[in-house]
């Protein structure tokens, strides 16, 4: 780890003033388990680090709209457990202690699950080229070992997915996130956070630089009747998804009135189409018609080798989890 | 302490404060032998600044039990033979406590996941499932507390 100054925000503007005209070299810390990670890999290399942990934004309240507010240095465990989550967004809740193991998950804060970066091998490797880590050096994924890597909407310049299973169900449940910065505040759709690599796979969500996420916000409706997440992985915990669904149903019956399913481990964000969704409503809950909502939602879904195995199986975990979903 | 602000929680405890009884493993958050508790919690002190930790509770495997006398966790670790070598015990412990303290693990499976954050390289894994299943029936109020 290189040698670093290690300063205190004591709140949102402060963080904000604090992180100034040193963006490029400074870094925001949460929990910290995935930014202390990279800097001992020299992935990450900030100068400064500025401790956001004071900034009164560890509460989970009421929003407005009827949903609730999770704030951005809330622990993982402490959102996963809080009872109105569990109650109202249990899918979320599924998501999030299916992720890491319990040590990560006491320290890992909810904006920072947001902002961890790929566990593509070679993007943590120094000594492999990354277009990630290292912009115009070239990707080694597409042609090494790519098992864990993308289907959906990768580049030629990275094939890396997001390794997040908090952010899947946040975008299947329609969650906002709300970010400060010089400019004033603003909200950000989940599904629009996190950038597809293009040809600018360095640049990973939509947050601008000095922007600080203050908390996630999730509407009123949490589908807690009916929702599944499926995590498949290499074994039973902690461990990364090879692929993940989120899914959940609104049922009328045994007709679908709203139906939403994201997607992890298979593209640089959790991958979610509610044109495709839509396309459903109103259609019987049956395997027939899952069948088709999953090839629909994975069209154009392409393998690297070593990964072509996500095509068939991340169509079937589709199918899976929502005929556990109906069946909750 | 003056330390500098690179210094991880477990460098702090080993190479400052001379308290070895956590062990340093991976140095990556994966294996779980650095795992202390922070406010009854626990967490992987390499994945952590110690200055980031001012203020808190932090109890190492040093703060269990008090002189000669085991904490009921380590007594039960003792009992069950649920240790080889014993480089990943202190990390366990802790995590054993950490898990009293949530009050989880109702079911095996829950439990298996929670305690799946410590790598045990000999595979004492039977024998410590044993000591975290017999040690949640209990009442653990007592069991819970992490220092005397």
């Amino acid at each position: 780890m290189n040698n670093i100054s290690y300063k205190r925000a004591e709140s949102v503007e402060n963080a904000i003033e604090q992180i100034g005209s040193e963006k490029e070299s400074s870094r925001f810390i949460g929990g910290g388990t995935n930014l202390l990670d990279l800097m001992k890999y020299r992935v990450e290399n900030p100068e400064h680090l500025i401790d956001i942990n004071h900034l009164d934004l560890s509460k989970i309240e009421n929003s407005d709209s009827g949903g609730l507010i999770l704030g951005a240095t809330k622990t993982n465990a402490d959102t996963a457990y809080h009872e109105k989550v569990e109650k109202r967004y249990p899918l979320l809740s599924e998501a999030m202690l299916s992720a890491a193991s319990a040590q990560l998950r006491n320290m890992a804060t909810n904006g920072g699950n947001l902002l961890q970066r790929t566990r593509c091998f070679y993007f943590y490797d120094t000594s492999t080229p990354c277009n990630k880590r290292e912009p115009g050096s070239g990707c080694s994924a597409l042609e090494g070992f790519n098992r864990l890597h993308a289907i959906l909407g990768e580049s030629e310049h990275c094939i890396a997915t997001h390794p997040s299973d908090m952010a899947v169900a946040l975008a299947a449940l329609d969650a906002t996130v709300h970010v400060s910065g010089s400019e004033g505040d603003r909200t950000i759709a989940v599904t629009d956070f996190h950038k597809l690599p293009g040809d600018t796979p360095h640049i990973e969500t939509n947050l601008e630089p000095g922007e600080v996420i203050t908390g996630i916000e999730l509407p009123e409706k949490g589908f807690e009747k009916n929702y599944h997440y499926l995590k498949v992985r290499d074994r039973p915990s902690y461990a990364f998804a090879l692929v993940s669904v989120a899914a959940a149903i609104e049922l009328e019956n045994t007709t679908i009135k709203d139906v939403r399913v994201a997607l992890g481990g298979v593209a640089h964000k959790p991958w979610r189409k509610p044109s495709v969704e839509k396309e459903f409503f109103g259609k019987g809950a049956n395997t027939e018609n899952f069948e088709q909502l999953a090839n629909k939602l994975t069209e154009g879904a392409k393998g690297y080798g070593d990964n072509d195995f996500k095509i068939p199986l991340v169509r079937k975990s589709i199918v899976r989890a929502l005929t556990e979903a109906m069946n909750k | 302490m003056k330390i500098s602000a690179w210094t991880t929680l477990v460098d702090a405890l080993r190479e400052h404060l001379q308290l070895t009884g956590t062990k340093k493993g991976c140095d990556h958050g994966q294996c779980g032998a650095c795992t202390v508790l922070i406010d009854g919690k626990h967490i992987n002190s390499c994945l952590t600044l110690a200055a980031m930790q001012t203020g808190k509770e932090i109890v190492t495997v040093e703060g269990l039990g008090s002189g000669d006398e085991l904490h009921p966790v380590q007594e039960a670790f003792i009992k069950h033979d649920a240790f080889q070598c014993g480089y990943c015990t202190p990390g366990q412990i802790c995590s054993t406590i950490g898990l009293l303290n949530m009050n989880k693990g109702s079911d095996p499976a829950e439990l298996r996941d929670l305690m799946s954050g410590n790598i045990c390289r000999c595979g004492a894994y039977a024998n410590i499932y044993k000591v975290v299943e017999e040690l949640k029936d209990r009442n653990t109020e007592a069991l819970s507390k992490n220092s005397n």
